[in-house]
């Protein structure tokens, strides 16, 4: 029992971080309807700016955790840059063409990291230096406690943030119908420009958070990262807020729960094996509404 | 409705080629880097060419520039000291990137220039995938650091400096009784990786005979980050002893994984270890204290070989040298005996003279068994804070 507990704090660790990237990649998606796969990348240029930042924050006596706030800036920024230079451009575009950008900036960012950086994997201090909480005998991480809450607080911002603020209505209107959302005066590029930045800060949050679990850089660190969480997405239902997390909390359990009771062999296969099944079953993923295509 | 789960299909299948697309790139740097090399390609009477097949780029690029650095350092002292016969031996190092296919391009490429050794490949499966076409072409093949058992088996003319895979488990089981006093053992092991398996399984069969219980055998998979699952059912077992048989780069993530989940066990594990603590940051250090693994020598080795050969590697690479670095140098000097007893450069006589040797080397006196596999002890190096230091020399029994 003790054991099972602990198999399922370990899936939930897994899956808030899933969740939390699946969050921009659906946010994007919804909005700018454009599968971002450099969204992974953007995650991993986050860890790289947050280890850059370790010794200016460790000689200002600072804890390490602040190093979000520089990778949350340098990722929202490079969001933005990527959107301007990468997929405007291609707005009108077949949907196919935006998708092999999108490879295309994946590849750029993690060569351009192994050129100047190099390939080898490097270290990363402990993010957060607290011992272990004891509850009930059971001994939780306060990383993943962390992990959790931090997700659990952006997914309820972002949501206020959609449903209550002008900006938030914006994106929503923008991911209706863009040419509408042009003739009552939104301001389209920006508005895009914006879900760009949120989505990158959230990877950059990400990124801390994988690095506290996980204290190790590599260049190809965001690949599997970002399969894992735009499967999330899909299994949540893309464009969903609440099934973002939900898709990612899902896979993580799984995967951690098959690793400890069925074969460690297997987890891949049972994650993307449940993504087949509930494409089979409910396409649209588990929030997803059923769309009307319009004729 | 069947629009859109149309879409989604073409996606994911897209997203699926992409993944192998993308995971297939990273590490894949094309530049070859060759030392020593001459344009011209076929080495002149003047001179011996000696090869050399390591991956100098891609993901196990660090084990095989410090392998080649060793003997790289090894061949310029030889050189400065007369070469050998009196020839000035040429060591072309040609880069195999750590993948099957290319290890055997450079095989190909350095028969073609009339090489009459060869040292490497490094990593395992490059040096299986040239072993063969070596015996066929009956080439001294002297891999520094290849650790998997099969690799020298009925191959007369496959040598190799280090010790096997199989033999470091069973020096780490008969660690475990022995030294530790250990009763309950645990293995986790990288299933992709035939290096973690054969320590594993000697291991375990070695650890069984002298009386240890394995409590739990649990696995993970290649590219692996999250260990938590399979850690929490080891410590759920309450052994202690861990085994990791795997590289540093794993071993970083797994040992502090480890210890967030409560195990107190000693760690153990073979010399892909060495590197470690250059992997963890120094607020990490605690979670790999008293961790012992298997290596070919230790830097606080204070015989005068020992001493002089990192004093020279200093010198010459400004960092302390690797385990992977005297291998490579033993190779290198290796060759040379053997060349000096054979008398000449042809491959018969310095196969035939390799199976007499009695080496003096960096990591240890070594003579070839039947399979070509060195005899020679085990140093056990234990991290304390941060610092490896010699535990033990342990005698294979």
């Amino acid at each position: 029992m003790k054991e099972l507990i602990l198999q399922i704090i370990n899936g939930l660790q897994l899956g808030s971080i899933f969740a939390l990237v699946a969050l921009g990649y659906t946010m994007v998606y919804g909005i700018a309807k454009l599968i971002n796969f450099a969204h992974g990348d953007i995650l991993m240029v986050g860890a790289y700016v947050a280890l850059a930042s370790v010794p200016m924050l460790s000689s200002a006596g600072l804890p390490i955790w602040l190093a979000v706030v520089p990778a949350v800036v340098f990722c929202a920024v490079l969001g933005m840059v990527i959107e301007k230079v990468a997929y405007t451009p291609l707005r009108n575009s077949p949907r196919i063409s935006n998708l092999i950008t999108a490879i295309g900036v994946s590849l750029l960012l993690q060569n351009v990291v192994m050129t100047f950086i190099g390939a080898n994997p490097q270290s990363f201090p402990k993010v957060f230096n607290v011992k272990p909480l004891n509850i009930f005998g059971i001994k939780i991480n306060f990383s993943i406690i962390v992990t959790i809450l931090v997700t659990g607080i952006l997914t309820i911002l972002l949501q206020l943030f959609l449903r209550k603020t002008k900006f938030g209505k914006a994106m929503r209107a923008t991911s209706e119908d863009y040419g509408a959302s042009k003739l009552v005066g939104i301001n389209v590029n920006h508005t895009i420009s914006m879900t760009f930045a949120i989505g990158s800060g959230l990877a950059a949050v990400g990124s801390i958070l994988y690095l506290s679990a996980y204290p190790q850089l590599l260049p190809s660190m965001g690949s599997m990262m970002g399969i894992k969480a735009f499967v999330a997405a899909v299994l949540g239902g893309i464009g969903n807020i609440p099934g973002a997390v939900l898709g990612g909390l899902i896979l993580g359990l799984v995967e951690a729960l098959t690793k400890a009771y069925i074969s460690s062999q297997l987890a891949d296969a049972f994650v993307f094996g449940i993504l087949i099944v509930v494409l089979l079953v409910k396409p649209t993923g588990i929030l997803g509404e059923n769309v009307k295509e319009k004729v | 409705m069947t629009n859109l789960k149309k879409n989604i299909l073409k996606v994911l299948s897209t997203v699926l080629v992409l993944s192998f697309l993308v995971t297939g790139c990273v590490g894949n740097n094309d530049a070859e880097k060759s030392t020593g090399a001459g344009k011209d390609g076929a080495s002149s009477s003047e001179e011996i060419l000696i090869g050399g097949i390591s991956p100098m780029t891609g993901e196990n690029a660090i084990y095989g520039i410090t392998a080649t650095n060793g003997a790289t350092l090894a061949f310029k002292e030889i050189n400065e000291a007369g070469g050998i016969l009196g020839k000035q031996v040429k060591f072309e190092i040609l880069d195999d990137k750590g993948d099957n296919t290319e290890a055997v391009n450079a095989f190909n490429k350095l028969v073609s220039q009339d090489a009459v050794a060869i040292i490497g490949a490094v990593t395992s499966a490059p040096t299986e995938a040239v072993a063969q076409p070596a015996v066929d072409e009956n080439m001294p093949l002297l891999t520094p650091t290849g650790t998997q058992f099969g690799l020298t088996k009925d191959r007369p003319n496959v040598f190799r400096v280090c010790y096997t895979d199989p033999f470091q488990g069973e020096i780490l089981a008969q660690y475990t009784a022995e030294n530790l006093k250990a009763t309950k053992a645990a293995v986790l092991t990288n299933n992709s990786s035939d290096y973690s398996d054969g320590i594993a399984k000697a291991f375990v069969e070695k650890a069984k005979e002298l009386g240890v219980d394995i409590v739990a055998e649990e696995s993970y998979g290649k590219g692996d980050t999250d260990f938590r699952a399979q850690l929490t059912k080891i410590a759920a077992e309450s052994p202690e002893v861990v085994v990791i048989p795997d590289y540093y780069k794993e071993i970083a993530l797994i040992s502090q994984q480890a210890k967030e989940v409560g195990i107190e066990a000693t760690l153990i594990g073979g010399d892909g270890w060495d590197g470690v603590v250059e992997q963890l940051d120094e607020s990490s250090y605690a979670d790999v204290e008293n961790s012992v693994f298997t290596n070919h020598y230790s830097l606080q080795d204070e015989s005068e070989k020992v001493q002089n050969f990192i004093e020279a590697y200093k010198g010459e690479f400004n960092e302390n040298p690797s385990s992977f670095a005297a291998l490579g140098y033993d190779a290198a000097y290796l060759y040379k005996e053997a060349i000096e007893k054979a008398g000449s450069t042809d491959k018969q006589a310095i196969v035939d003279a390799m199976k007499e040797i009695d080496f003096e080397g960096v990591t240890g006196n070594l003579k070839f068994d039947e399979n070509n596999n060195p005899v020679k002890s085990v140093s056990m190096i234990k991290i304390v804070n941060g610092e490896y230091t010699l535990d033990s020399v342990v005698a294979p029994k």
